[in-house]
């Protein structure tokens, strides 16, 4: 595996004596988009802010595409780039200004036409010379990417990037991710609206009380756990669900006019077609049928639900 | 070294001094004229020589030395403070920098305001009073060695406040309290003998006699004396400042 990040037995305890990292594990590899999710207070913050080396750890190590981030910490910061949850600027500063700070920070030389070009890219250019305080959030939230952007890192972390965003600008921001994957960019983001990973993530890990619970590919953990359901709707209306189908994993709607069949397509047969069959046997009139599939959110709620 | 960080923190700091020049600049150079007004021109008629030299022109090195102090380490501690307080220094941790570069550039920021704002204050204080300077090139040591040092204690200040209030305690209730004490207004002679050996443990005594030396000739204490008393401070400044990024202190946990 080609991995560019590695987090190897990670832990982190503060001052308080709050834990909120327990030896996590984890490689995030070249190019790929991976979605941190975890409730409030889970440890995704802190994580990130480890690997970027705003928090020291209690122990552990991270490597950043082989540099240690403590004994190496110049190729390993070089490489990264960092767009904050909270929404902390300059007000002062005008949007050009503090996106070539940050550029000047990681020890890039000044290059105003990259700048130019980012700030276009994130529809910033007509503001550059507006000062950060007279800006929206969403504006904000854009400047906050170009700042991370500016010294070409290879590495993008987004600790919620879509928090407080309209949905235009959410998507704004989706197609600029897709855009930096196509250039090599690697993603890491954390974030609290499930659509948002479902929607980009290659891979995704489920964090929870600092310990990592899960990490998989995305549609692989949508075909683990993902449960589908057959919606059968009946000509008619039924009081309770027929003895010859009480073999079967079926729920009959209040108003009697449905039986919904819940399957997993892990296992060899789904059990569908014997289903039809005795539906057909029991002399129920079928209107329509149609299938649904468990959201990646359903599927979060659950893990956590299962871990509390 | 990454030099352009260490000269984008520079020039966000300058940048900043600019934008507040009235409170960076005017606001200290007026209070310091109002000084000379006051002690040099009002009072000071009144009062005979110092070591042959007039009350005016006398107080003059202790009254730099006094804004030096003051606005160094506001400088510093705010430069360093606010970004904590806003959230930025974000960028600052994850950037690809050493505490050498961000001293740089932070410290260096600071103490070139307050270099300025001396000179400014002595050119303030030519219009006042008869001002001569018989060592230049220490006078020059003493300003920026003094400016550096307490740069790098506001830094430390800066780090270590958890808010507005701490940020002005140490400036307000030690440093203001020891420079006043500690011969601007006075030489130590004219002190009873229990209270000059007292004001020997006030270290800004040795940054003003070494100071008002490069003025006049004339010390409470011997330059040499003063010139490593201020080496140590700057050395002790040094460690802490590397202490505090080596753990990690109020910045990293």
């Amino acid at each position: 595996m080609n991995s560019v990040v590695s987090v190897q037995a990670l832990s982190k305890v503060y001052a308080t004596g709050f834990k909120a990292l327990n030896n996590v594990s984890l490689d995030i590899r070249r190019g790929e988009i991976f979605a941190l999710l975890g409730p409030n207070g889970a440890g995704k913050t802190t994580l990130i802010s480890t690997v970027c080396g705003i928090v020291n750890p209690s122990s552990g190590r991270v490597l950043v595409d082989g540099h240690d981030t403590v004994a190496d910490f110049r190729k390993a910061r070089d490489r990264i780039g960092l767009v904050p949850q909270e929404l902390t600027t300059d007000a002062f500063e005008t949007v050009f200004a503090t996106v070539s700070f940050s550029r000047g920070l990681f020890g890039k030389p000044r290059n105003d036409a990259y700048v130019e070009e980012i700030l276009k890219e994130l529809s910033l250019w007509d503001k550059r010379d507006t000062k950060m305080m007279a800006l929206s959030g969403g504006m904000k939230r854009r400047v906050l990417i170009a700042k991370a952007l500016s010294h070409e890192p290879e590495i993008l972390f987004l600790d919620e990037p879509s928090a407080g965003v309209d949905v235009a600008l959410r998507r704004d921001m989706w197609a600029m991710v897709r855009r930096l994957r196509e250039r090599g960019v690697t993603i890491i983001l954390t974030t609290h609206y499930i659509e948002e990973a479902e929607e980009m993530a290659d891979r995704i890990g489920v964090i929870n009380g600092g310990e990592l619970i899960l990490v998989e590919e995305k549609a692989e953990l949508m075909r683990q756990l993902g449960r589908k359901q057959l919606v059968l709707e009946l000509g008619s209306r039924l009081p309770s669900i027929p003895p010859a189908l009480a073999d079967y994993d079926l729920e009959l709607s209040p108003d009697g006019d449905a039986l919904t069949y819940t399957y997993s397509t892990q296992n060899g047969t789904t059990g569908i077609a014997a289903l039809l069959r005795d539906v057909d046997a029991a002399g129920l009139d079928l209107r329509d049928l149609r299938t649904r599939q468990s959201s990646l959110e359903e599927i979060f709620v659950e893990l956590i639900t299962q871990k509390q | 070294m990454n030099i352009h960080a260490i000269r984008a923190i520079y020039r966000f700091e300058m940048a900043r001094t600019i934008r507040t020049l009235l409170q960076s600049i005017v606001s200290p150079v007026i209070s310091t004229s109002l000084y000379f007004v006051v002690f040099g021109a009002a009072i000071g008629s009144r009062i005979s020589e110092i070591d042959g030299v007039s009350y005016g022109a006398f107080i003059v090195p202790g009254l730099v030395m006094l804004s030096l102090l003051t606005q160094s380490i506001s400088n510093a501690s705010f430069g360093i403070y606010f970004p904590r307080f806003a959230g930025t220094i974000y960028e600052v941790l994850s950037a690809p920098v050493s505490f050498v570069e961000v001293v740089l550039g932070y410290v260096g920021a600071a103490a070139t305001k307050s270099i300025v704002l001396g000179l400014i204050i002595l050119l303030t204080a030519g219009f006042f009073v008869p001002l001569r300077v018989e060592h230049p090139v220490w006078m020059l040591c003493f300003l920026v060695l003094t400016a550096v040092s307490f740069s790098l204690f506001g830094f430390i200040i800066g780090i270590w406040a958890d808010g507005f209030e701490k940020l002005q305690l140490v400036p307000l209730l030690i440093v203001t309290p020891l420079t006043f004490l500690g011969g601007s207004f006075y030489s130590i002679d004219m002190l009873p003998p229990f209270w000059r050996a007292v004001t020997l443990f006030n270290p800004v005594v040795y940054l003003v006699s070494g100071f008002r030396w490069s003025f006049y000739g004339k010390a409470d204490v011997d330059v040499g004396v003063s010139l490593t008393m201020t080496l140590v401070f700057f050395a002790l400044c040094i460690a802490l400042v590397a202490w505090i990024f080596r753990t990690g202190y109020r910045l990293r946990n």
